[in-house]
């Protein structure tokens, strides 16, 4: 019966191919604008770390005050030293680590190269384990390491092939700012996108990676400048790097590693003790104000998808909700013009189920040449995106066999739906009247 | 014409008519959001920098193994190595001027603090005037383009230097004219003190410039977009940046120069292909995500409107093949041409109108959801009155063709059956 249907249904579009043509370019457009917009969304929103993100924590301690708060009594979203330091010090979470970001140079060992500029964090050990950081060869420092202020450098697998050819350069030397850090691991290709770690620093999207990972106290002793935000409500008071760390302007990312709710409850107790302690110490002069959100909750709080990736989905939709009514209407059209043909059907004995069938049929068809051309459009559309977003954003868009499901998904079962009340008004037409009539 | 026969015809097909209406509706109150989006980004675009552009280049690089800014002699050091950067630039034969300088307009690295009356007023307090800060020397207004409007310009004499981190006071500053407004709106700015970023020492305004924007054109920097303050100050650190005017017409000899001439003064640095870029690099950059999106905006209401006007098209010629007999019925009773390309005509206004009004509403809806949710102020009414008025051009250029289709249908119909 479904190849009888199928048969009705092309032939049918082919006696107006005007209005067959123009339904399948809405849905087309309709949907590849949809598609396009969502896969720029879906990247820039995605889960950076879905495994664990429920178990990363970021704490946010209020060391400004009811001055330094925005709006909604938010305490400042990064670190000052003096707190990093100390909740490093007491080292309540399974795993913990401050983190600053840095841009030191590096100097090639081969002679008559110029040195070259990279991006990289200042971290504790415990970032590598806590973050499920794939190695290619070699691994993290250990806590002995941390304190020790080694010289020691994790690097990425890019950086190792610009330096070393790609080759194990496990217990090889690399001069950053001057001084030699040994190699202890080479990343394998890891670029989490958004940069959850350091969403302060990075503002959630880069385009280059992470090329080094130093030890957080081997930087802060070498003062290598922090690279990124610092945000200060007061000047402070000392000058240089050192004045910095003794100030209460905030620079330092944090993360925390708690399994479960009952450690995520005590680690929170544990934010307002200590600042309730500040507070006994007369450092903080105002109630405990700390925050401790869980990754996701994090990325929402600091608005890591950009605002303006979400009103093109929305507007894209909204286009989509145009085409589709187009649609509706242009199958009422079509269906109702053949009203003869359907009271013929309907006076030799055809069920209304049958009619819908019929029509059903037909609807999903337009869907899927739509869907068909919407796929092109979908391509050509996320090959575009270049054109029009910033680039960092613009290269996580990507078409996979997901987002081409989808889109032959959408394109037919909402045309389907739009098929739905043509198909309806189809099935009510009254065979004796048709009849009479013609 | 009456509009009865009009309106008793639209209500035998009323679901066809609720859709074209509909669909109007959705399509006005999209097509203005996105249109005023699109005008706002225009707008952000073309605003001014105050600076004179073309020939504009800058020069960020980093030393290596620089000596460190913490202590007084690596300050002094690395001031030693700047002036020599800036005396080996300002020779070059396609150079005619250069300034250090921290940041531009449109770079996005800015140096930002508060601006006082009042000593000692510290950074996060009320009432301050949030101000960037530009470090520089005495040639940054022929550098960057910038026009004096009251006062002097720096002189040598005038400029310091220190630390990148360290504080020093500043005792003479130049400050654009909307600072110069806000602090004092008598407009007699020149010559009276301020205290910057909560120092005690104050800061005495020697000069007034016309215009100079901030370097960050997020959403954050919109209060103080116009807010600048020019201190004469070499920042020393392991990296600096240049300001670079090359000759007129001389933007890429001058560019192409700057990293052979920097690496003979000290090859220990880093320059890469990013180091050294004209201004309308940094402006395009700057830009792009809101030119994105108003190229976004502009394909879809594109495709919006020929979506309508098409389905305009289908639904028409629907009705009129229906009404083919009916016509010629017209017709054979003595109506003129004229009179049914009317008939269709002023049937469309109908649905259209009604379909306006809703997407009216509609679109100071959607406009009022976007202003609670994202960034969107409210729409101007000359946005959604455009709108209306484009809907209703679009319907009528719609349904002109199967209108005039219907017009020629000979009035012999009437006798055929059908």
């Amino acid at each position: 019966m479904f190849s009888y249907y199928l048969e009705l249904a092309l032939r049918s579009l082919r006696r107006s191919p005007g209005l067959t043509a123009l339904m399948v370019l809405a849905i087309g457009f309709g949907v590849a604008a949809s598609m396009t917009t969502w896969s720029v969304f879906r990247a820039v929103s995605g889960d950076p770390i879905p495994w664990k993100s429920s178990q990363l924590f970021v704490p946010q301690i209020d060391n400004w005050g009811p001055n330094g708060r925005s709006d909604d009594g938010e305490p400042p979203n990064a670190m000052s030293y003096a707190d990093a330091m100390a909740l490093m010090r007491d080292h309540r979470a399974k795993r913990q680590s401050a983190m600053y970001q840095v841009s030191p140079s590096v100097v090639p060992a081969e002679a008559g190269k110029h040195p070259l500029n990279v991006s990289g964090h200042a971290v504790y050990g415990e970032f590598f384990p806590m973050l499920d950081v794939p190695f290619k060869y070699g691994s993290g420092w250990s806590e002995s390491d941390d304190t020790n202020r080694a010289t020691v450098v994790v690097i990425s697998a890019k950086l190792n092939q610009k330096l070393f050819g790609g080759a194990s350069s496990v217990g090889k030397t690399v001069n950053i700012e001057g001084k030699d850090y040994r190699v202890v691991g080479v990343l394998d290709d890891w670029n989490p996108q958004p940069r959850f770690y350091d969403v302060v620093n990075t503002g959630g999207f880069s385009t280059t990676g992470d090329d080094v990972f130093l030890p957080f106290l081997t930087a802060i002793q070498t003062s290598m400048p922090n690279d990124g935000n610092t945000n200060c409500n007061a000047v402070p008071e000392e000058s240089g790097f050192v004045g910095l760390q003794h100030s209460e302007c905030v620079w330092i990312a944090y993360m925390a590693e708690l399994d479960g709710a009952a450690a995520a409850t005590s680690y929170r107790n544990y934010l307002n003790d200590y600042s309730r302690e500040q507070q006994q110490a007369g450092r903080f002069r105002w109630a405990p104000n700390s925050r401790l959100r869980d990754l996701p909750a994090w990325l929402d709080n600091q608005h890591v998808v950009p605002s303006d990736t979400k009103v093109s989905l929305l507007v894209a939709l909204g286009l989509l909700l145009v085409c589709l009514v187009n649609t509706v209407g242009l199958l009422l059209a079509k269906f109702l013009r053949r009203s003869g043909e359907i009271g013929v059907r309907r006076a030799l004995g055809a069920q209304r189920a049958a009619i819908y069938a019929q029509f059903l049929t037909e609807a999903g068809i337009v869907g899927l040449a739509g869907g068909v051309l919407g796929l092109l459009l979908t391509g050509a559309g996320v090959a575009s995106v270049g054109w029009v977003l910033p680039r960092d954003i613009a290269a996580l868009a990507r078409v996979d066999v997901s987002l081409l499901l989808l889109t032959l998904l959408v394109a037919v079962v909402a045309t389907m739906l739009a098929g739905l009340y043509p198909t309806f008004r189809a099935s009510r037409v009254q065979p004796a009247w048709q009849l009479k009539s013609n | 014409m009456t509009l009865h026969p009009i309106l008793a015809a639209l209500r035998k097909h009323k679901a066809g008519t609720v859709l074209i209406a509909l669909q109007i509706a959705l399509t006005l109150a999209i097509v203005c959001n996105a249109v005023f989006i699109i005008g706002q980004r225009i707008d952000r675009v073309n605003r001014t920098t105050g600076l004179d552009e073309g020939d504009l280049f800058l020069v960020s690089q980093q030393w290596v193994g620089a000596p460190n800014a913490d202590s007084t002699d690596g300050v002094e050091k690395l001031d030693a190595m700047q002036r020599e950067d800036l005396a080996a630039l300002r020779q070059l034969p396609d150079v005619a001027s250069v300034a250090p300088i921290n940041s531009l307009p449109l770079l996005n690295s800015s140096w930002t603090g508060s601006v006082s009356h009042k000593p000692g007023a510290q950074l996060g307090g009320k009432g301050n005037t949030r101000t960037a800060y530009y470090f520089t020397d005495e040639q940054m207004l022929s550098t960057l383009g910038v026009r004096l409007v009251a006062g002097r310009a720096f002189n040598a004499g005038d400029v310091q230097h220190q630390g990148f981190r360290d504080r020093r006071d500043r005792p003479v500053a130049i400050i654009t004219q909307q600072l110069a407004d806000k602090l004092f709106p008598k407009g007699d700015a020149v010559g009276k003190v301020m205290y910057t970023d909560g120092s005690n020492a104050p800061t005495t305004i020697i000069g007034v410039v016309a215009r100079m924007q901030i370097p960050a054109t997020g959403s954050w920097g919109n209060d103080f977009a116009w807010y600048s303050t020019l201190i004469p100050t070499r920042l020393d650190a392991n990296f600096a940046r240049y300001a670079v005017r090359a000759k007129p017409g001389r933007l890429d000899a001058a560019m192409r120069a700057v990293a052979p001439t920097l690496y003979k003064v000290n090859p220990m640095r880093v320059l890469d292909d990013d180091s050294v870029k004209p201004f309308s690099e940094i402006r395009a950059r700057a830009y792009r995500a809101d030119v994105g999106m108003a190229i976004l905006m502009g394909v879809i209401c594109l495709i919006l409107l020929c979506v309508t006007a098409a389905g305009i098209v289908g639904l028409t010629s629907f009705w009129v093949g229906q009404r083919h007999r009916q016509i010629g019925v017209r017709r054979a009773l003595g109506a003129r041409k004229i009179d049914i390309l009317r008939y269709f005509q002023i049937e469309n206004l109908l649905i259209a109108g009604a379909g306006v009004v809703i997407g009216v509403l509609l679109s100071l809806g959607l406009n009022m959801w976007l202003m609670s949710h994202y960034e969107m102020t409210r729409i101007p009414l000359p946005y959604v009155l455009t709108g209306v008025l484009a809907m209703l051009a679009i319907g009528q250029a719609a349904v002109f063709a199967p209108a005039r289709r219907a017009s020629n249908v000979p009035p012999v119909v009437a006798t055929r059956a059908a």
